[in-house]
């Protein structure tokens, strides 16, 4: 395969191309603005629409009607147009509807900054809407895997019929890098039990919908929902172990963060501290198992984020406290630097 | 071993261009790279800069804060970095509109007028290439044939009439 040089942006969009993606619907804000170009450029040669919305609730509603036909379709935003489409993310997960949504984190909250950050953390993995439910979220930390996810996202969406995210930052959705691209792959998930794609007098209408005034079926609906969940929790979470062997203290930390403490880990390695890194690629599925098996050596765990500490609940709770978590983050759109979390590791390894 | 680079100056003296030639060069050597570019405000008018590391391993962070070379453009991205790169690095930078004094030993800095150099040559807005032509000569990171091959990846079709340009350009920093 040829190695193309991409910014994370505009792979994001090459890979949904690719993936099958028919419809785009989007709102420009930095620093993301470079995926929605590239898809007014590209997204009609390859017999898809490309549509800028007149705001972002537009966008992702338009998204909620593309998807009800069956067919693959995203958008993606920066932090605060996450935010406007929380409510139409929200309606998508109660019609039981696949798409792909993808937050090219900045600082926050409010309008806050252009800068790369991870403070959207709670919001993508906790509660992304009002209402009891979850969606996928991949968290890429190069731009090769920011292709690989999105064809991820799209079959896992299908599949458990469920909105998925692609959790990045503005460092990787600006960075280039070499990245390689896979076939187009023919869209296979049979949508025909549910689309609503005209029923042509020959079969029951399909209705998407996400009332349901009646508290007894709502509630089976949820409940049903929850099952489909714990077989998600089950088969689809992801991460990396990096020198997590014989590891004394357990680094924790995702995205363009983890590519930081990668190269910490390293220089501590090289000062003869037995430092590891555990990186989850789904951040809802957490992978539990994963990371309970990366710090069985450990003394102590240090997360690493930019934001004030939002993944560190997770990490505590899936090792339920067992060990001490500390924490280090910087936020704002303010990037650590691989010294200053050599000091940390200096720091807390130490005080054993 | 990876090779940290730093490009800064001015919004529309090519810095982001310049840089993406160098990571195109280390794309054609098969070489690991990243290539950042800074997005805030300066680089709707004021300086910009532009981070790339070239490896034979993968890359951690691509934020380049300690450069092994550095290309500086203009004289607060000149004074802003020189304090920052590594002992025994590599400083480029534009003496017509720099003024390059520095003291520090332990680096080695290259100034050539390479502003001037671009308008005695009519290659008006070159400067940036001419400074590659330098880098290459004197650290050898590239042959000139992968420089070349760079330029061509990333000169759009619609400007190809402007490739022989810039390899004039690459020379004459080569030949200063």
């Amino acid at each position: 395969m040829e190695r193309n040089l991409m910014k994370g942006n505009e792979a994001l969009a090459e890979a949904a191309i690719r993936a099958g993606c028919k419809c785009f619907f989007g709102y420009p804000i930095t620093p993301q603005t470079e995926l929605a170009a590239y898809m007014a450029k590209r997204m009609h040669k390859a017999g898809g629409v490309f549509l800028q919305a007149e705001s972002e609730i537009a966008a992702i509603n338009m998204v909620l009607g593309a998807a009800s036909t069956g067919v693959r379709a995203m958008t993606s935003s920066s932090s605060p147009g996450i935010s406007l489409k929380g409510e139409g993310i929200s309606y998508l997960a109660g019609s039981d509807l696949p798409a792909v949504i993808i937050n090219v984190q900045r600082g926050g909250p409010g309008l806050g900054g252009i800068q790369p950050s991870q403070a959207d953390y709670w919001q993508a993995t906790k509660a992304l809407g009002h209402g009891d439910f979850h969606i996928l979220v991949y968290a890429p930390a190069s731009v090769q895997e920011m292709v690989d996810m999105v064809v991820k996202a799209f079959d896992t969406a299908d599949k458990y019929r469920m909105p998925a995210m692609i959790l990045a930052d503005g460092l990787l959705g600006q960075m280039m890098e070499p990245v390689e691209f896979p076939e187009i792959i023919e869209n296979s998930a049979d949508k025909s039990g549910w689309a609503a794609n005209g029923h042509g007098n020959k079969r029951e209408h399909h209705i998407i919908n996400s009332l349901y005034l009646q508290a007894d079926l709502l509630e089976d609906k949820v409940v049903e929902r929850f099952r489909r969940y714990e077989t998600v929790k089950a088969d689809e979470t992801d991460a990396e172990l990096y020198l997590t062997d014989d590891c004394d203290i357990l680094l924790t930390a995702y995205g363009a963060t983890a590519r930081v403490v990668k190269s910490a880990v390293n220089s501590a390695r090289e000062q003869g501290i037995k430092a590891g890194m555990f990186r989850p690629k789904t951040l809802w599925p957490f992978p539990v198992k994963e990371l309970n098996k990366a710090c069985e050596t450990a003394s102590c765990i240090l997360d690493v984020e930019m934001s004030m500490g939002q993944m560190i609940d997770d990490v505590k709770l899936a090792i339920n406290c067992s060990k001490p978590v500390h924490f280090y983050g910087r936020t704002g759109g303010v990037i650590p630097t691989p010294a200053e979390i050599l000091e940390e590791i200096k720091k807390v390894g130490g005080a054993k | 071993m990876t090779t940290e680079i730093l490009l800064a100056g001015f919004g529309g003296q090519g810095v982001l261009f310049a840089g993406k030639i160098l990571a195109y060069c280390g794309l054609m050597d098969e070489k690991e790279l990243s290539w950042l570019p800074s997005y805030g405000p300066e680089m709707r008018g004021g300086t910009a800069n532009c981070s790339v590391c070239i490896s034979d391993d993968p890359i951690g962070s691509p934020l380049v804060l300690t450069p092994d070379i550095l290309i500086a453009m203009n004289q607060p991205s000149f004074d802003k970095f020189i304090g920052a790169v590594k002992p025994g690095g590599k400083v480029f930078a534009d003496s017509t509109l720099i003024d390059t004094a520095c003291d520090r030993t332990d680096i080695e800095v290259y100034t050539i007028p390479s502003t001037q150099m671009a308008d005695d040559n009519e290659l008006k807005g070159g400067s940036n290439i001419i400074l590659l032509g330098k880098l290459i000569k004197e650290t050898g990171l590239f042959t000139l044939d992968t420089m070349k091959k760079g330029i061509e990846k990333v000169v759009p079709p619609s400007k190809a009439h402007l490739i022989a340009n810039n390899f004039k350009a690459i020379e004459l920093g080569m030949n200063a």
